[in-house]
């Protein structure tokens, strides 16, 4: 053998411990991948024979236990509505914390006591956001009505908050101080720095933090069960219950029936596709700003 | 007030704002600032009106709501020491199963493997996060749990010497099912954990076992997993942290039984899944025990984090990795000498 030649020192226990925890390193990155093909072979495997059944897409879940059990356009679009409002409530507020823990706040005690409340919010678990809704503003029916799309969206955008404000002030902190100076220097008073020149320099980074913070929120049941709770039928109006895909799978994993059970996995399949597209967008972003 | 204005249309120098001027940069400042205490606001309020609203069932159990293990919906005794329990055990199956996965794989990635593999291997990883819970779920009942109990059974009747371990008739859904689903589930934040932990091992230690002549192994053991345990110890118990909260992939595999299980292969409950399963029909002291599960089960996740954030801090070494800022990386180390 002409590695004992080279070398010599290592005796042959010392190298065979060597192979024997390399080799267990290796098994074990294999292990923490099988779960995942699997779970991506079941959802392909049961999801696609489920994407094929007629109006999969077009027609909504009929609720009936015999009959057709119909499709889950309502399920999409619900998801998808009650996503936007989250977007539309977390992303500004978030970004906003973020610029003022870089801008104003930076290592002051107030800064530094929101940052360590931001940590603790994403240890949150999600349920809690989901049970905080509901004691404020379902149990008061505040609206006029107790479950309601809305809350729902409230609820994931306390979830998805602390995502967009971590990231963000990551993000922010990227932006070269001599940028800022430059133009302090030209006289730009602050609030033109930060949005001519910090939130454009940023933008893409952003961006990317927000994507990842919507996939997250996408896929969340817990925070929907007491603020949003379900409905079969298409609707638009956030002041209602309404369907989503996370609940829409929540309730047909239960039902006895193999036809209902399959369109189950034909949600989980929609939606997995539909969070690793968010996914997916983030990262190509995030890899052509670092090019740029 | 008016002591600005005089030197606005007096003595004001050419190179300042105008007060008029300033307005918008004050709207921002304040703005912001108010944002950001909007934020511990609410934290304090959901605190407050948490405590409020289980303070019934505080007031009547006491100290046994924790420790009691009597959760009787029918004769509306509210005892969780099961579901403490159920949480603590699917947890802490999780941290055995998962952490030795994450670690040896983050330590694959960063030190073995070839470098075009690393970051492609490290995407795969993260995607086991992008999974909804609610999927791992449906996997869980329709795969997972069919498939292993044959194993199971095997298993319990072959080990059945160990106590707690062996032994027992396994059912469809018990706590190792549920643990295993959050195991898969705290992998890919452990491993991201400790692979940013492990990539700010100096390249000097590491050259230097090797030139001493120490082993790949050798060198992962002596160089890098000293250097990096505070920071991975941190990462196991943020996985942990989240293991305890996680609600919808465990209510869907435990088997929603409120006693403390004879062995593990028997049906439990958790804090999160019984607020998850209740919570629909629960009326007068029923809600009022589901919203003190809640409390316990966010005291349980934020001692749980805390104690993960200082480990993480202990074992950044000044170059914290995990969304610090600029500021911090400057103070830390400062004081890590």
């Amino acid at each position: 053998m002409s590695a004992i030649t080279t070398a010599p020192r290592i005796s042959a226990r010392r190298r065979r411990t060597d192979k024997v925890m390399r080799g267990g390193l290796l098994a074990a990155t294999i292990i923490a991948l099988i779960p995942l093909i699997l779970i991506i072979y079941y959802l392909l495997h049961k999801g696609l024979s489920a994407w094929t059944t007629s109006g999969f897409f077009t027609t909504d879940p009929t609720g009936s236990f015999f009959g057709n059990p119909g499709g889950i356009r309502s399920a999409i679009l619900g998801s998808l509505e009650i996503i936007a409002l989250a977007t539309l409530i977390s992303i500004p507020i978030g970004i906003g914390v973020g610029l003022y823990l870089t801008e104003y706040g930076k290592d002051g005690w107030f800064a530094n006591v929101v940052r360590y409340f931001v940590d603790v919010m994403t240890g949150v678990p999600s349920i809690m956001f989901g049970l905080f809704i509901y004691i404020v503003l379902v149990t008061s029916r505040f609206g006029g009505t107790g479950f309601a799309a809305w809350k729902g969206a409230v609820a994931i955008s306390l979830l998805m908050l602390p995502i967009v404000i971590r990231s963000a002030e990551v993000v922010l902190l990227l932006v070269p101080s001599s940028l800022r100076e430059a133009a302090l220097a030209l006289g730009a008073p602050r609030w033109r720095v930060v949005f001519q020149v910090v939130l454009p320099t940023s933008a893409s980074g952003l961006i990317t933090g927000s994507l990842l913070a919507i996939a997250r929120g996408m896929g969340e049941t817990a925070p929907l069960l007491f603020t949003v709770s379900t409905a079969f039928g298409l609707t638009f109006s956030l002041g209602q219950q309404m369907n989503t895909m996370p609940f829409l799978i929540y309730t047909d994993i239960t039902s006895p029936r193999t036809a209902i059970q399959n369109i189950a996995w034909g949600t989980a399949l929609t939606l997995v596709v539909i969070v690793l597209l968010f996914n997916l967008f983030a990262r190509l972003i995030a890899s052509r700003s670092r090019m740029a | 007030m008016s002591a600005s204005a005089t030197t606005a249309t007096g003595g004001r120098s050419s190179l300042e704002r105008s007060p008029a001027g300033r307005i918008p940069d004050q709207v921002l400042k304040w703005g912001l600032s108010g944002l950001a205490a909007l934020i511990l606001i609410l934290i304090a309020y959901f605190l407050i009106r948490l405590i409020g609203e289980s303070g019934h069932v505080f007031s009547t159990y006491g100290l046994n709501f924790i420790f009691g293990n009597d959760w009787d919906v029918s004769r509306n005794i509210y005892h969780g020491g099961a579901l403490v329990f159920g949480t603590i055990v699917t947890s802490i199956i999780a941290l055995i199963l998962g952490v030795p996965v994450a670690v040896a794989s983050a330590l694959f990635i960063n030190e073995m493997c070839p470098r075009r593999l690393r970051s492609p291997l490290s995407i795969l990883v993260d995607l086991l996060a992008a999974v909804p819970s609610v999927v791992y779920g449906l996997w869980g009942v329709f795969v997972l749990a069919p498939k292993l109990l044959p194993a199971e059974k095997w298993f319990a009747s072959t080990f059945s010497f160990i106590p707690w371990i062996g032994g027992g008739i396994p059912t469809l859904y018990n706590y190792f099912i549920a643990g295993l689903i959050l195991a898969i589930m705290i992998l890919p934040i452990v491993s991201a954990i400790s692979r940013e932990v492990i990539a700010t091992v100096p390249q000097e230690l590491k050259e230097a076992s090797l030139a001493l002549g120490a082993t790949r192994w050798e060198m992962i053991r002596m160089s890098v997993i000293p250097y990096s345990r505070s920071g991975i110890t941190g990462g196991a118990m943020l996985g942990m942290g989240r293991a305890i909260g996680e609600t919808i992939a465990v209510v869907l595999v435990i088997g929603s039984a409120p006693k403390i299980g004879s062995h593990l292969f028997a049906q439990g409950y958790t804090l999160a899944a019984v607020i998850a399963n209740e919570f629909g029909e629960a009326t007068g002291i029923h809600t009022s025990a589901l919203f003190a599960a809640g409390l316990v089960l966010f005291v349980l996740t934020l001692i749980v984090n805390v104690i993960a954030r200082w480990f993480i801090s202990r074992g950044s070494h000044g170059t914290r990795g995990t969304g610090a800022t600029g500021m911090t990386i400057a103070s830390a180390s400062g004081s890590d000498q």
